[in-house]
């Protein structure tokens, strides 16, 4: 370090809050294996769903039953998709589920989960909501204070993601186990029956890849570079801040 | 730079030490019966996670669910058609009157027996799910005879570990001893209230329903009991992995 940080006159600053960490390691490597290994569940997902995309709901349903949904999609049983689908698929639900753990463990260890994602009460004011509701449909780029901490949506959209939309996807992929269920046959029994569960499995799938799209999204028009830089270094400096 | 290193170490000395418990997990699941025969090849650690998962998971006694009647399904759908070769459409004719099922391999007594020595031995008839991986599903009625039963009048070897099924197709496939000692697995003859169809897998049907569809062979004709089953075939355990599928279907 040559060149000595010059500090403003008021408050002495020191060097690391030039560049203040703003992910810490647990979270950047949880958050990039989840990246990859979410990628490769959905596209294996398609994969699989490819060979029969026709939903049904309760226990069963196949070719000449009713069917609760037919999508828009082809069948494909005659490309070797559906084999190397299944592999990815099951392989990365694995590492995602080891991943999730790691991350909702070391952030419940740490409080950085009620921390950094649990609303406050000043969050849920309704006037911070409206203002928040409000800057993001308007797609209003965010302050540089917002870089720093989550707004009440995105608190509450991470923790939906985290302990509502993923729990349930392993849930309702379990659900279609035959050897799971032979165990824990309440795990079907209450969602509604084997094919309900592949349903549900599906819309929630919808859910997070929405989620996937608007958050991308988000990143982008609140300055992608900087963000990303901040997921994969950890580290950001502060707009605004001393030179 | 200092720390560079030290970081790299650490990352190194992490990678060395998650080889060295991998390498003794798998030591230690080969011994207990936990390794998938296809989890050395390239997703082999998902299906080796999956698999000893869920057989440290299940028992003896969990069972597959069971139906009522009302839940039939009205369809049932055939997947691959029966063989037409002239060796099966002969037994067919002659509605496999003069077939034989073979069990052999590391048993004290190898024997053969009858569609009618099936049919005479102690059944059990369960409505279950059938589920194919492609993602319908359909519920059933089978009947047939436990296939630990069989394997008790043939004595196996304290030593065998797999009972390897040889259908009249080359689809061919195994399961693990506590699958096929559960109370579930049947080799199957009759499907609601009639015989097996050709289509539905005659002269016998491995009925399975802890495991998906294509893990319920039809059409079998010869079953051998082994200790190893990587001599077998190309040592996947079956004909699944070949066209890209996993050994073990419990998913």
């Amino acid at each position: 370090m040559q060149c000595k940080p010059r500090e403003p006159k008021d408050a002495p600053v020191d060097i690391d809050s030039k560049r203040p960490l703003r992910h810490p390691a647990v979270v950047r490597l949880t958050h990039w294996i989840h990246a990859i290994s979410f990628i490769a569940l959905v596209l294996s997902g398609v994969a699989i769903l490819l060979a029969y995309p026709r939903l049904h709901w309760g226990e069963t349903g196949t070719y000449g039953s009713p069917s609760f949904i037919d999508l828009p999609l082809p069948f494909v049983l005659d490309l070797p998709l559906r084999g190397p689908g299944r592999h990815i698929h099951f392989l990365a639900a694995w590492v995602a589920l080891f991943a999730g753990l790691v991350y909702v463990f070391s952030g419940l260890w740490t409080r950085r989960l009620r921390h950094e994602l649990l609303p406050r009460i000043s969050d849920l004011r309704f006037r911070t909501l409206r203002t928040v509701i409000s800057n993001h449909i308007h797609f209003k780029r965010p302050e540089e204070e917002e870089f720093w901490t989550y707004n009440a949506l995105q608190k509450t959209s991470y923790l939906a993601v985290v302990f509502f939309l993923l729990p349930f996807m392993f849930l309702t992929g379990l659900a279609m186990s035959p050897a799971v269920t032979s165990v824990f046959p309440s795990i079907v029994n209450l969602l509604g029956g084997h094919q309900t569960a592949r349903t549900l499995h599906f819309f929630a799938a919808v859910l997070l890849v929405s989620f996937l799209i608007l958050h991308v999204g988000l990143v982008a028009i609140s300055g992608f570079a900087r963000r990303c830089r901040a997921m994969i270094t950890g580290y950001s400096f502060r707009k605004g801040a001393h030179e | 730079m200092s720390e560079k290193i030290s970081r790299r170490k650490i990352i190194t000395a992490g990678l060395a030490t998650a080889a060295g418990v991998s390498g003794l997990a798998a030591k230690i699941a080969d011994r207990y019966g936990l390794l998938a025969p296809d989890s050395g090849r390239v997703f082999g650690a998902g299906e080796a996670l999956t698999y000893g998962a869920q057989r440290l998971l299940m028992s003896h006694h969990s069972m597959a669910r069971e139906f009522n009647r009302s839940e039939m399904s009205r369809q049932t759908t055939v997947n691959h058609e029966h063989p037409d070769d002239d060796d099966y459409e002969g037994f067919l004719e002659r509605h496999f009157s003069d077939w034989r099922l073979v069990v052999e391999g590391l048993v004290a007594r190898p024997s053969s027996f009858s569609l009618e020595d099936l049919k005479g031995m102690p059944s059990r008839s369960q409505i279950t799910m059938l589920t194919c991986e492609e993602g319908w599903s359909f519920i059933a009625e089978w009947i047939g005879v436990p296939l630990a039963h069989v394997l008790s009048l043939v004595f196996p070897n304290s030593g065998a570990k797999w009972v390897v099924f040889y259908p009249f197709d080359d689809f061919w496939g195994s399961i693990d001893m506590p699958e096929a000692l559960h109370p579930q697995t049947l080799l199957s003859y009759g499907m609601n209230g009639k015989d097996l169809s050709p289509d539905h897998g005659a002269p016998i049907r491995l009925r399975i329903p802890r495991q998906l569809g294509y893990k319920n062979l039809k059409f079998l004709n010869r079953i051998s009991v082994t200790d190893d089953i990587k001599k077998i075939g190309d040592g996947n355990g079956s004909a699944a992995p070949e066209i890209g599928y996993s050994w073990y279907a419990g998913i």
